[in-house]
């Protein structure tokens, strides 16, 4: 199977230094305030249900502010852009009846992206811009039961979500963007679905992009929603052979840490790490500054732990310029190679050989 | 590596939950009791199985969906997923349900070249592609290898498939070169035992990064109904295989006989027979078997059960905390026997136990699918008790089968996330709670028509993203515009406490809306709520607790923000004056009061101030069921209720009080009073301030200031202001000299705590007696003590130097006008307290739209111009304001925040 044309630049760049991600895409459409009539635009008018909220449905109806959202991330110096996508399965479509539109929005978040990456990397031929098609873990869960009483029951299995994430996929693909990345996962097993879509889809187009994987731990156990320790979490999905595996949203910088270093130890692929902007105040804001953000993110950078670094929820465009920075004096961790063993998970690991 | 760390290493596959291996496992599947069916497997993993083998392989079973129904049900299982799964099955078609059905990594047991190499591949590449590890079978198209050579040269060219073709990871390849029944009596077994154990010993040579594995059971066939010469089989030929490498093995890890634990005479015997060390071997072991039966047999599992010996509140807790449901029922009826009611156990140990769920939750000592489970075993304890529970209502006379309550759940428009709110759901549920779940994204306009029409007890609104926040303080606010009063409670990611208490519970005063932190709260909030016993209490210490965090809250963060105060007064609190013919008072002037009969007072004191002067909260009356400090309060009352009758009898304390009332205008910010009617002579100005935070430009809410509840001067209205000055702490010095010894610490505080209370009540008594008549504005007034105390009357009294009028120095003002120092004899201190301290002076204001509020923080320019108003200069109106600046009066002029 080829790689595609930019996988190479990609790979170099990193080994160069620490890639920049940008950051949260939701913090940035929420500040332009828009109301219904803005997300349906002329297209939606009359659409049977209320779209607002529907964020990816955006980069149909506001293209200008998406793409402006883009430009400014890549003015502050972020190497790889995500596409508007987090949403666009038709899983998660079917909340506002837009299944039918999920292709599209992919293809369309895509060539936005594209076309904002390649005015920057016209502009700074020697950092070229990389745009990451955005995969999300859609509402549901295939390892947990909605409903209490019935731990069997599952309200989606992994063939629908496989489905749902290969059309997701292809849209993004045929939209040109150059990474797939599986991201914010609290449950495996759905990440585990687009996996297999991914390589279906690679399969399908004999093409071979870069895999960027990323988890949420959610709470203080240190535990995805699903229950997996990070390390069993690795081992999940590293049949993938993924460009990195990393962690976002949820937890604010700090205390990310030390689930970023049990990767770090464990992993023979390149780390990332996309933290939100500290955890939203009582008022659902996000007060972490940049500079506050990006105290926390250096030390990760001068510790060599970290080969990919951005922001999720709550930072902008300030914040990436700042952490962009301060990691800059760091060289990238250096990709370890690890023992071979059997390495095993249920919700934790089990390794052995 | 060394004999003993190889053995060490190897990894037990626990075989029970194997239908073709266990008669009692398949019986459970046969009989869909995945209950037990899950203890089986609980059990396997409590022994020590670091992994466990699942199959589903009968002919009478609808094999792919019972995989797929107890796969599913261990992932709900915390203490049995955490363990990687082998999905065990001959037909691909159920290994790949299986393989959907798993986070982790587990293993593929099996796959082979039994119908050629493609077939093979393409299995193969399938489970690299789901993310597992495989055992592959030493079997090709001319069958299962049964000789070293042949276990060795498939698995060889199985190896070179896979690493070179499939591109599978060396070391997630799992060979099995067969474990086939020795001791049969048919001569070529006899070498069966030893032709696996030298062909792991190559496989591991020549491929060192695989592993081995192998069934044991077939093994020891020919002696079924021998446990102990079974197990011996098992153990010493574990024993030789392990030293050559095998690395794992499907055993019952509960029942493997210590190598060194089998009588030496068997392990000699048994040993001839595996390692094929003499041909009479299999005839020297049934001849000898008969004698080993029944001895020594396979060692019992012992589970550890002390934490059973801990009395039954302490073991409902271990229940409900490790997610076991085996001894729930006994231990539930235990306690239902201890108590009075059924219901008690629910509300007590139940719930103390599910408190300690919450605490571990919260300090991440559990995670969600271990809680989810302490839910399910609070389920079917309550499910125990609820027979009980209906027998009593019953009994007298209640209707049959009704839930605790009936709760409306949804997630707010625009928000899709709904997890959370299903698992309170649940949670809620398994306590008898009647849910209706609206989903996701429901508009309020649903929720309260559904509410409504449900008639609900409570309403839950749920939200992960931010600006769900908003959407529940519009809920909020059009629940209130509705005429709703049920409580609202609110959850989700991204909601606080201090949220709720400062955008979302202000807006909703017809009830409470109350923040749930977690899953595991839930039901102890919804309890508390719709307990009879409980539920004031509940809401007025939320209320209270809510009031202070909103006080916090404001004090801290509006100091950020204030806008001018030409802008605020832009956006003072409208009246429409046109429409409003004030009432004049009685009469103009002060009017003093001297001597007033203190037993008139009693009935307006408001206790519960009282029971915090002593630390201890509480509505009166509730308080005195309280667990805590009911008894304690119980006593204080009582005593207070004594001495304070000695007060009124012996007239301990002077009650003395003075009001007055006058014609008067609002002129911008300051109130004019007039000598007379016409207005033309100002008898005296009394100032007020304003508020100044920035506020949601969308919200429609006022800077409000006292001077917006007299009419302006303007709207040519004739308004009128009150005011008024009571004392009950004349006397107080001596009689506390008199009555009480200096060391009686108790005596003297409940005696000054009484008389504050006095004085309190004084002003309320007064305040009521001007409102009907002396100034006359609301004649038909008939309110309880109660409603009183909660100040559900027109108009109001606010005091200088409290949140509407923060400046003390008003006080000056009204004592001269009221002449408060001559005709009843409270002094203003240098720093405006009064003296004695039991007094309470203020103003009244009988506007039906006037209310409490807090000035907040002041910015520079407002206290400019008040100086200017007040005739002080800038430091001074600074001193006398500083609770209140906005600024630090040292620093360089600071603009505020211009807000259009």
């Amino acid at each position: 199977m080829k790689k595609i044309a930019s996988y190479e630049s990609l790979e170099k760049a990193a080994l160069e230094r620490i890639l920049i991600i940008d950051g949260a895409m939701g913090t940035m459409i929420q500040l332009h305030k828009l109301e219904e009539k803005d997300y349906r635009a002329d297209r939606f008018a009359d659409w049977k249900q209320d779209v607002k909220g529907n964020n990816d449905l955006l980069v149909l109806t506001q293209p200008k502010i998406i793409q402006h959202i883009h430009e400014l991330y890549l003015k502050a110096g972020a190497d790889i852009i995500e596409t508007n996508t987090f949403n666009a399965q038709v899983i998660s479509m079917a909340d506002y009846g837009m299944e039918e539109i999920s292709h599209e929005i992919n293809l369309e978040a895509a060539k936005l992206a594209r076309a904002a990456a390649d005015i920057w990397t016209r502009k700074t031929p020697d950092k070229p811009r990389f745009v990451a098609g955005a995969v999300g873990p859609t509402n549901r869960t295939a390892s947990i039961s909605p409903r209490v009483e019935d731990p069997g029951y599952r309200n989606t299995s992994f063939d629908e979500l496989r489905q749902a994430y290969a059309e997701q996929v292809r849209g993004l693909i045929e939209g040109g963007v150059d990474i797939i990345m599986i991201e914010t996962i609290f449950d495996t097993l759905n990440a585990k679905a687009a996996g297999f879509a991914v390589l279906e889809v690679f399969e399908e187009k004999d093409l071979e992009l870069p895999i960027m994987i990323s988890g949420t731990i959610t709470d203080a156990s240190g535990r995805t929603l699903s229950g997996q320790t990070a390390e069993a979490f690795w081992y999940s999905m590293r049949h993938l052979k993924p460009f990195s595996i990393g962690l976002n949203c949820a937890l604010g910088a700090s205390p990310m840490r030390p689930y970023l270093m049990d990767l770090s130890k464990i992993a023979d692929v390149r780390i990332s790490a996309y933290p939100n902007a500290g955890l939203p105040n009582a008022m659902g804001e996000y007060d972490e500054g940049p500079t506050d953000m990006a105290d926390q993110i250096e030390p990760w950078a001068k510790d060599g732990i970290i080969n990919l670094v951005g922001g999720c929820c709550g930072s902008t465009p300030d914040h990436i310029a700042q952490i962009a920075k301060q990691v800059s004096k760091y060289p990238p961790r250096k990709v370890p190679s690890i023992e071979p063993k059997m390495r095993l998970s249920g919700l934790e690991p089990f390794v052995h050989g | 590596m060394s004999e003993t760390s190889a053995a060490m290493q190897f990894i037990n596959v626990g075989e029970r939950t194997n239908v073709t291996g266990s008669a009692k496992f398949r019986k459970l599947i046969e009989a869909n009791d995945y209950q037990a069916a899950l203890s089986v497997a609980r059990s396997q993993v409590e022994n020590g199985a670091a992994i466990i083998d699942v199959n589903m392989d009968e002919g009478l079973l609808d094999s792919e969906k019972a995989m797929e129904t107890f796969l599913n049900l261990i992932a709900s299982e915390p203490d049995i997923s955490r363990v990687p799964i082998m999905i065990d099955s001959s037909k691909w078609s159920v290994i790949e349900v299986g393989l959907k059905c798993v986070q982790g990594k587990s293993i593929v047991n099996s796959i082979s070249m039994k119908e050629g190499e493609q077939a093979f591949m393409e299995q193969a590449r399938k489970v690299l592609r789901y993310g597992a590890a495989v055992v592959v079978m030493a079997f090709d198209e001319q069958g299962q290898a049964d000789t070293i050579e042949r276990k060795v040269s498939i698995c060889e060219r199985a190896y070179e498939l896979l690493t070179k073709e499939v591109g599978f990871p060396p070391e997630d390849i799992i060979f099995d070169p067969n474990i086939f029944a020795v001791a049969t009596g048919i001569e070529e077994h006899n070498a069966y035992g030893i032709a696996f154990i030298e062909a792991t010993r190559q496989i591991k040579q020549k491929m060192p990064l695989v592993h081995v594995s192998g069934g044991l059971s077939n093994l020891s066939f020919s002696f079924r109904g021998n446990e102990t010469v079974r197990q011996a089989m098992h153990s010493v030929f574990l024993f030789h295989a392990i030293k050559a490498g095998m690395d794992m093995g499907i055993v019952n890890a509960g029942q493997l006989t210590l190598y060194d634990d089998i009588p030496k005479t068997l392990r000699d015997l048994v040993e001839d027979v595996i390692l094929n060390r003499r041909d009479d071997a299999t005839d020297r072991l049934l001849e000898a078997a008969a004698d080993f039966k029944g001895e020594g047999g396979p060692k019992k599992s012992v589970k550890d059960l002390t934490w059973r010996k801990a009395t039954v509140e302490e073991r409902l807790t271990h229940s409900l905390v490790h997610g076991i449901t085996d001894f729930i029922e006994e231990d539930t009826e235990e306690a239902r026997a201890k108590a009075e009611r059924p219901l008690h156990v629910i509300e007590g140990p139940l719930m103390a136990g599910m408190n300690v769920v919450g605490d571990l939750f919260g300090a991440g000592k559990m995670f969600l699918p271990q809680v989810v489970k302490s839910a399910r075993v609070m389920k079917q304890a309550v499910a125990y008790l609820n027979p009980y529970m209906e027998a009593e209502k019953e009994a007298a006379g209640e209707s049959l089968g009704k839930a605790a309550g009936k709760i409306l759940m949804a997630t707010v428009k625009g928000d899709v996330h709904d997890i959370g709110k299903n698992i309170v759901g649940v949670v809620l549920q398994c306590n008898n709670y009647e849910v209706i779940d609206l989903g996701v994204m429901v508009p309020a306009s649903k929720i309260i028509e559904t509410a409504k029409k449900e008639n609900v007890d409570i309403v839950g609104l749920s939200g992960l993203i931010t600006p769900s926040l908003d959407e529940m303080s519009f809920m909020a606010s059009e629940m209130e515009r509705e005429g709703m009063n049920c409580p609202l409670l609110i959850g989700g990611a991204t909601t606080s406490r201090v949220h709720t208490a400062v955008k979302v519970a202000p807006n909703y005063s017809k009830s409470q809306a109350i923040h749930v932190l977690d899953a595991s709260r839930a039901v102890g909030v919804v309890s508390q709520l719709l307990s009879p016993d409980t539920q004031v209490d509940y809401i007025a210490n939320i209320k209270s607790e809510y009031e202070k965090v909103r006080t916090n809250y404001l004090a801290k963060e509006q100091k950020k923000k204030r806008i001018s105060i030409g802008i605020a007064r832009d956006n003072k609190f409208e009246i429409n004056w046109q429409d409003y013919e004030p009432t004049k008072p009685g009469f103009f002037g002060p009017r003093a009061f001297e001597n007033y009969d203190l037993s008139r007072l009693v009935p307006y004191i408001d206790w519960s101030p009282f029971f915090s002067t002593w630390e201890l909260k509480g509505r009166y009356p509730a308080i005195f069921d309280d667990n805590k400090f009911g008894a304690e309060a119980k006593k204080l009352y009582d005593d207070a209720q004594q001495l304070l009758k000695r007060i009124v009898s012996e007239k301990w304390l002077t009650a003395n009080a003075v009001i007055g009332f006058w014609p008067a205008n609002s002129i911008g910010d300051d109130i004019e009073l007039y000598t007379g009617e016409p207005r033309h002579t100002s008898l005296a100005t009394l100032h007020t301030l304003r508020q100044q935070m920035a506020r949601d430009p969308n919200r429609n809410r006022a800077h409000t200031a006292l001077a917006d509840f007299i009419a302006p001067k303007e709207s040519k209205r004739d308004d009128y202001v009150g005011g008024f000055a009571v004392t009950t702490g004349i006397g107080e010095e001596q009689a506390l000299e008199k009555y009480f010894d200096k060391t009686d610490d108790y005596g003297r505080i409940m005696f000054k705590a009484l008389a504050d209370r006095l004085a309190e009540a004084f002003a309320e008594h007064m305040h009521q007696r001007v409102r009907k008549e002396f100034w006359g504005y609301a004649t038909d007034e008939n309110l309880t003590g109660e409603e009183l105390i909660s100040e559900n009357y027109k108009g109001i009294r606010p005091a200088p130097g409290y949140p509407a009028q923060p400046d003390h120095t008003e006080k000056e003002t009204l004592w001269r006008l009221l002449d408060v120092k001559n005709k009843i004899g409270i002094k203003l201190t240098e720093s405006y307290a009064m003296w004695p301290g039991s007094s309470v002076s203020g103003l009244y204001i009988s506007h039906p739209e006037s209310h409490y509020f807090g000035v907040g923080k002041v910015e520079r320019d407002q206290v400019a111009d008040y100086a200017k108003r007040k005739g002080f200069t800038l430091q001074e109106a600074e001193r006398w304001l500083a609770p209140v600046l906005n600024y630090d009066p040292a620093s360089s002029k600071n603009e505020p925040a211009k807000v259009a």
